[in-house]
């Protein structure tokens, strides 16, 4: 996999149209229920994701990403949650 | 048989269930709650090839076994057979998005690994294939053990043939479920990935049409001038366009009480029958203009789409007081009718927002208090400019911002008290765009309108009834005022002691009693109480506000605005609370609240406004 492995951040820093892949969440720091819900909708390490939108208000929250076939919407503080390893766009 | 055989359609949100269900049943289906939540249970009768019908549930979307929210705990707890009083379905046909095979998968192999006769629907096949998806039904069904059956809901494809393998299922409904090695989230994941893969023949990379309509619709500031603009135009509806409507339906009640009055000897039967019965129906019926043309948008902007993203834009403002993008649309339609509004509250997904949603409708500045706030404004504030616009107006606009603020201090006073919970987040599916049909529009409306004439206003018009009894028994001697004889009369004696600290003098306590059935009864029970002669709204204004200068000071005036910022008097906003959570609880509290808030503020106008020396 040509992963740049220098390229790790948390999710809610990822540029728009940047393609990457979750390497690690924080359970812990969400809600049992909200954890459910996002692993539930594909939201998991190793799920594969872009951010396509950013909410307009305040602070570019929430964010609406792209996984496989569908677009799931969560807030900044789940993606703060969550990093991600930039992949070349297109893989 | 000693029963019908059941069926239930299970599946992700979003995966065209309701439509399936409408497409099978037709308009034989019945909306009721399951019990002891306020999850709605959609049942109908469906006719199986064979000419035998079976009862067909819509069960409510769900992602997993492992619950997430109530509406999740319900399917769960149907498809298990868990739920008192609802015996487990027969058959189990699982509703699948064709172009969202990899995501759908998940759930459908926790379902399948059940062992129970289960049927693969596999829904909007045409929307994959306009995304450039071909697939293989054969394949899907040779992976998952089960019938795949292609449909297209909306064009009744595949109806016929999904009946055929929903009979064929049936026939092994007497027979132990089979149940499969269940694997654990991860796995399922990587299998429906799999499958998915071995399923798809081809896949072209056409840009896809949702991501475009995206681009725009949630596009930084087009997004949000395109939201705007159709909130003014829902806004404008619900406020204008269902007023002529509802003059026509009270001209129409009005028009058979006249017909009772002219047929009827006078007498007590007489009134019952106009003022009680009859002017109680006219209440009920005066909100379905509005619930109409608001679930009109409403369902029109679900089943597009479209209200997750307006859900998505909005969410940053109302997360700020504990709430989520979803709460913005029913808030808003609040300004017009609390009604709808409490209705509308039935996508919010997650319970505590919900609830506090509700709880907080009421402090929308609905179109009732508008003729009350017009009535006292006109009579007490005087009508010279403040810069560029009038004091009266401002002062409108100052009662709006009041009631606002109110909701926002109090939403999030319950989110850190009485609805407090684990914060709710903003976590969603948005789905694809997609036309609404406008069958399925109809039969919403029809559900939404019958409910609430049914439900809400069966209580409304009994508490009318009750109020027309209370305000004319005991009969009144000779020379004596029927009001002063009443019960309500009574109470209201009792009333003026307690409201008298906050300026309130007994004849407002008296027109508070009636305007429990809605605020703007305020101003004809003053009217009446003053004796006004009654003329068109414009004359009887004119002569109400020359009597209340006469008899209010204005710290009086200016408290009873405040009052009416926050009173919940207006009785279907309390029969719609009750209906939508389900028991007298949460009523109960909205009205205490409420009440306990609009005396607080109308005793510190009171005694500000004397102090300052008005």
């Amino acid at each position: 996999m040509n992963a740049l492995p220098d390229k790790v951040m948390t999710l809610d820093k990822l540029p728009v149209g940047q393609t990457a892949r979750i390497v690690a969440v924080d359970w812990a720091a969400l809600v049992e229920e909200e954890a459910l819900r996002l692993r539930a909708l594909g939201v998991d390490v190793g799920s594969k994701l872009s951010v396509s939108h950013r909410g307009v208000f305040g602070g570019a929250d929430p964010l609406a990403l792209r996984v496989g076939r569908m677009t799931v919407a969560l807030r900044r503080a789940h993606a703060r949650a969550m990093q991600v390893m930039l992949l070349e766009n297109g893989q | 048989m000693s029963r019908w055989h059941k069926a239930a359609l299970v599946g992700n949100p979003n995966a065209g269930k309701s439509a399936l269900f409408n497409a099978l049943t037709g308009a034989r289906q019945k909306i009721a709650n399951y019990p002891g939540v306020t999850v709605e249970k959609r049942a109908g009768r469906m006719i199986l090839p064979n000419g035998a019908p079976i009862e067909l549930t819509d069960l409510p979307g769900s992602y997993g076994l492992q619950t997430t929210s109530p509406d999740e705990e319900v399917t769960r707890k149907v498809i298990l057979g868990e739920l008192a009083g609802e015996p487990a379905p027969d058959v189990l046909v699982i509703v699948l998005d064709a172009s969202n095979l990899e995501q759908h998968l998940v759930f459908a192999q926790e379902v399948i690994a059940l062992g129970k006769p289960t049927v693969v629907a596999l829904n909007m096949i045409d929307l994959a294939e306009r995304d450039g998806l071909v697939l293989d039904p054969h394949a899907l069904s040779n992976a998952l053990g089960v019938p795949v059956i292609p449909t297209v809901a909306v064009r009744r494809r595949g109806l016929a043939e999904l009946g055929e393998a929903i009979a064929q299922a049936e026939g092994h409904s007497g027979e132990a479920p089979h149940p499969r090695a269940r694997l654990d989230m991860a796995e399922r994941r990587m299998e429906a990935h799999a499958i998915a893969d071995g399923v798809i023949i081809s896949e072209s990379a056409k840009h896809r049409l949702h991501s475009r309509m995206d681009d725009f619709l949630l596009h930084p500031w087009l997004g949000p001038v395109f939201l705007l603009g159709l909130l003014f135009v829902v806004f404008q509806a619900v406020f204008a366009w269902a007023a002529p409507l509802q003059d026509g339906l009270e001209g129409l009640v009005g028009l058979i009480s006249d017909g009772v009055k002219a047929e009827m000897a006078p007498g007590l039967l007489r009134d019952f029958i106009t003022d009680g019965v009859l002017a109680g129906v006219g209440a009920v019926v005066v909100f379905l203009p509005q619930i109409i043309i608001l679930f009109f948008f409403i369902l029109v902007l679900e089943a597009t789409g479209y209200m997750a993203r307006a859900a998505f834009l909005m969410d940053r403002m109302m997360a700020g007081v504990g709430l989520s993008g979803r709460s913005f649309i029913p808030l808003l339609s609040s300004f017009a009718c609390a009604v709808p509004g409490i209705m509308a509250t039935r996508s919010i997904t997650d319970p505590k927002d919900r609830l506090t949603t509700i709880l907080i409708a009421p402090l929308m500045t609905c179109s009732a208090r508008l003729p009350v706030y017009a009535v006292i404004i006109a009579a007490f504030i005087p009508n010279r400019p403040v810069g560029l616009v009038g004091l009266q107006g401002l002062v409108l606009f100052g009662l709006y911002v009041f009631g606002i603020v109110g909701a926002m201090v109090v939403a999030l006073i319950l989110r850190r008290s009485v609805t407090k919970g684990a914060a709710s987040g903003f976590i969603m599916e948005m789905p694809k765009y997609q036309l609404p049909r406008l069958r399925d529009l109809g039969l919403g409306l029809f559900q939404r309108g019958w409910i609430f004439l049914r439900r809400a206003g069966t209580i409304i018009l009994q508490v009318n009834i009750v109020l027309w009894l209370l305000l004319n028994f005991p009969q009144a001697q000779k020379g004596q005022d029927q009001v002063d004889a009443s019960f309500a009369g009574h109470i209201a004696n009792g009333l003026a002691v307690a409201l008298k600290p906050i300026g309130f003098n007994r004849d407002i306590a008296l027109a508070l009693i009636p305007s429990m059935m809605a605020r703007e009864v305020a101003v004809s029970s003053l009217a009446t109480t003053y004796a006004v002669a009654a003329g068109d709204e414009d004359t009887t204004a004119h002569q109400l506000s020359d009597q209340l200068k006469k008899h209010w000071s204005l710290p009086t005036a200016l408290a009873f605005l405040a009052w009416f910022v926050f009173a919940p008097q207006c009785i279907s906003t309390i029969a719609v609370t009750r209906r939508e959570t389900n028991g007298w609880k949460w009523p109960a509290f909205m009205l205490a609240y409420l009440f306990a808030l609009a005396y607080v503020f109308a005793g510190i106008t009171y005694w500000s406004a004397i102090a300052l020396g008005f």
